[in-house]
């Protein structure tokens, strides 16, 4: 019974792996697993980006134009739908140069009301000692 | 002896990471342990049918289905199998496909989770 907290860690950039795009595929089929479990237990992910991997949640990404593809903004949009809780790693994007503003801070087109945390190292960290399982993407 | 779960996703030849994974698993099993294997992205292509070994490349078919046969659990992600025109037909016996959940599922509860990446 309960609740198990589950960390994804994408680190990479989007777009030049797959990677990033199957952490969010995974993280986000978190709202199904419990067909596979026992009555009352559940998986709880948290996505967070880091390192390179920030660039996966910078905004008006063309990826259907360009590729013929999904764009990973819109996994991250729909993640945000779910209620999945999504984390940015300040320091990174300021390595970066990247601004709150460039990046997806919700995904309220879609009628999230949850939004993209943009947070320090030191609180990725705490979430990531809280959690049981880590998957680094 | 405990549970563990490995979410496995390099690619099969070319990547000496899969040939780590398989040697885990064995190790683990060995000690008494189960162990669940769960094959997405480019991992998929191990559970492919028809395999055909060259000295020149790292084989791992035989293995696997020696693991197999001494209880590890094998499931491919479907949606990344069907993306690489694997079919339900070519999964070897013994072996599931299933959505993404399954993995998910299966850390709710493994003492230990080794997440294996690609590349």
């Amino acid at each position: 019974m309960g609740a198990l907290k589950l960390c994804f860690v994408v680190q990479r950039p989007p777009y030049k792996s797959e990677n990033p795009r199957l952490a969010l595929t995974h993280s986000i089929s978190s709202q199904t697993a419990e067909i596979h479990l026992e009555d009352g237990e559940t998986v709880v992910p948290t996505l967070i980006f880091v390192g390179d991997g920030v660039l996966n949640a910078t905004k008006n990404q063309q990826a259907m134009k360009l590729y013929g593809v999904t764009s990973t903004e819109s996994h991250i949009k729909n993640g945000l739908l779910i209620d999945m809780p999504i984390w940015v790693c300040k320091e990174d994007m300021e390595r970066l140069g990247l601004k709150e503003d460039q990046m997806i801070a919700d995904a309220e087109d879609m009628g999230a009301d949850l939004k993209t945390k943009f947070v320090s190292f030191a609180e990725i960290q705490k979430e990531i000692e809280a959690c049981p399982h880590l998957l680094f993407f | 002896m405990g549970v563990f779960t490995m979410g496995v996703f390099p690619s099969l030849v070319g990547s000496g990471t899969l040939d780590f994974s398989f040697k885990l698993a064995e190790a683990a099993l060995a000690k008494g342990h189960t162990v669940n294997m769960w094959l997405s992205g480019n991992a998929v292509m191990m559970a492919k049918k028809g395999q055909r070994a060259f000295k020149d490349y790292s084989h791992l078919e035989k293995k696997m289905m020696e693991l197999v046969g001494k209880g590890m659990a094998i499931t491919v992600c479907e949606a990344c199998a069907e993306a690489r025109g694997y079919h339900k037909e070519d999964t070897p016996e013994g072996m599931k496909r299933a959505s993404m959940d399954w993995y998910l599922a299966k850390t709710f509860k493994s003492d230990r989770v080794l997440h294996i990446g690609g590349e």
